[in-house]
């Protein structure tokens, strides 16, 4: 006997639902049981102290200015070459064997995993340039990581413009770089901060490569010479290393929430895009 | 005057628009240079089919850790993917608009979840549990597979729903038209339009699984040996690079660039499969 497609329709829609439900409450499990356990911890004095003893007491000041200082730096250096290629990409050449190869470059460096990122970094930036485990040489191996970002953002946000504004601007007597700079960036700046924060957020996340090209120094940096340790890199090694849970977990409530709150940020800007878009 | 400002603009930009593709040769050509010389030197069989790695008495064999790598990417796929893919389908084909339209950004905004995060709920929750109900130390492959598909479930069900969204209506029209169920109209008709869209989706997801570090250091146990059980303690390609990266000189610094070598070219053919399978589904639809 065959099963009658409307039951079959309802053991898979039950159980798809169920898979959703299960993949949603783990997600949110994971965020509602580390804020529950290190929010406790979280208060003024955690946030604006410099940690004693490698961080089994005091708070965690210098790791939140790295955590602040890492992609500022990143995205000074990655900014305006990704939102550079992607102007070049959609306003100064036609689809062609070149942009072909751009873009698979910045497909590839994508998906290269963080850890390549460190040692690349490690090598060239910190050994080879004699940088040293430096604000500078992570902030430069951050930047290569979230270039593929930006430019992916930047593009979709520039395409989106549409040609109609270009044309009115080309009829006025502008040239192709006055319409880009005042015609076309302005409009396409929501979707761009999106890739900044997108790419600000993935900074804020990372370890891997930032603890080989930063280091770990629990100072406070001076100069951009000087060894930071980002609030991701603290975490793990507090974790790690059995040094302080309590404070392993407040740390991990401060970086998870400033990576929401990041992402959220990217994601109203975003929504907010493309609603001007359709109006 | 402006003739000549256009054209600065235009070749700036042009060098500009070389910078990632730059970066990514830079990093090809850093990479080997450090580690190829000690793969000739040491042997590529040896070096991959090794099953000792001792160095301080000069032996790299990384074949353990390879094991290690497949085994636990393959483990994350098995918890990831059908979780993943199912997720995507219930959210396009079945969740009323509004659900979808929180629960999917939702979803997105759980992929910034930092890496060391999942890896320290690994070692805080996941571990002990492990240990108590199915023995073993805890800190496992087995561990670590389910830490890793957890984390690959965004992009699993982001890209899957992409592609999923991207089967024109018409499809679905035509399939409930014949007298169809929804579900039947799916899964013989949705599913079979966007399966490279899919198939991309879990190989991206597997790349992100090979490539892990933090996470997978913090809960698979990094003892180097051939796992024989899912509770054995594990140590994978990326592991062994970060664990030993901090200390490592000579001959060992250059063992573990070559290992990098092994990682990035693994990374590269999964990469290339997916970003293949994207075409396809550009291409045909």
């Amino acid at each position: 006997m065959r099963i009658p497609p409307k039951i079959t329709q309802a053991i898979a829609v039950t159980l798809l639902g169920a898979c959703t439900a299960l993949t949603l409450a783990v997600l949110v499990y994971i965020i509602v049981s580390v804020l529950d356990q290190g929010l406790p911890v979280v208060n003024w004095d955690f946030l604006f102290t410099k940690p004693r003893d490698m961080g089994r007491a005091g708070g965690i000041l210098p790791t939140l200015v790295g955590t602040v200082l890492l992609p500022l730096l990143a995205l000074l250096i990655a900014l305006p070459l990704g939102v550079g290629t992607a102007i070049y990409l959609t306003e100064y050449t036609r689809e062609s064997k070149a942009t072909r190869f751009i873009r698979f470059g910045a497909d590839c460096l994508a998906g290269v995993p963080s850890i390549i990122f460190g040692l690349f970094g490690f090598i060239f930036f910190v050994v080879m340039l004699g940088m040293g485990w430096s604000l500078l040489a992570g902030g430069l191996t951050l930047a290569i990581m979230i270039l593929p970002t930006l430019i992916r953002t930047s593009e979709e946000a520039i395409r989106a413009v549409p040609n109609a504004y270009r044309e009115v601007s080309f009829s006025l007597g502008a040239t192709r770089w006055e319409t880009v700079l005042k015609v076309v960036l302005p409009n396409a700046l929501p979707g761009i901060v999106t890739g900044i924060m997108l790419s600000i957020g993935r900074c804020i996340g990372e370890t891997a490569a930032v603890i080989f090209t930063a280091g770990s120094s629990l100072h406070m940096p001076l100069s951009a010479m000087d060894s930071v340790r980002t609030m991701s890199v603290h975490f793990y090694i507090l974790a790690r290393e059995g040094i302080s849970q309590e404070n392993a977990y407040g740390t991990a409530a401060v970086l998870i929430i400033s990576v929401l709150t990041v992402n959220l940020t990217a994601y109203w800007m975003m929504n907010r895009f493309i609603a001007q878009r359709n109006k | 005057m402006k003739f000549n400002s256009e054209k600065i603009v235009h070749y700036t930009l042009l060098v500009m628009a070389f910078s990632a593709i730059a970066s990514l040769a830079l990093i090809a050509v850093f990479m080997l240079k450090e580690g190829l010389p000690f793969i000739l030197k040491y042997g590529l069989g040896k070096f991959l089919l090794g099953s000792t790695w001792e160095p301080q008495s000069g032996l790299y064999g990384i074949f353990p850790m390879i094991v290690a790598s497949i085994w636990v990417t393959l483990g994350a796929m098995l918890i990831g993917a059908p979780l993943g893919v199912a997720g995507a389908v219930f959210l396009n084909e079945f969740a009323p608009r509004p659900a979808m339209r929180i629960i999917k950004p939702t979803i997105e905004l759980l992929a910034g979840i930092p890496s060391v995060v999942f890896g320290f709920l690994g070692v805080m929750v996941l571990a002990p549990f492990i240990r108590v109900h199915a023995g073993g130390p805890g800190l496992c492959l087995l561990a670590a597979a389910i830490i890793l598909g957890i984390m690959v479930l965004p992009t699993i069900i982001s890209i899957s729903s992409d592609a999923i969204g991207a089967v024109p209506n018409s499809y679905r029209e035509g399939a409930l038209a014949l007298g169809a169920t929804r579900w039947q109209s799916t899964y013989m008709v949705v599913l079979k339009a966007a399966r490279s869209g899919i198939i991309a989706s879990i190989i991206l997801a597997m790349g992100r699984a090979v490539g892990e570090t933090m996470a997978v250091i913090m809960v698979a146990g990094n003892a180097v040996k051939i796992p024989h059980s899912a509770l054995d303690s594990v140590r994978t390609l990326t592991a062994n690079i970060a664990l030993e990266m901090g200390y490592a000189t000579g001959m060992h610094r250059h063992a573990l660039f070559a290992t990098g070598v092994v990682l990035f070219v693994i990374i590269m053919i999964l990469n290339s499969i997916a970003s293949a399978a994207m075409r396809r589904k550009i291409g045909k639809s």
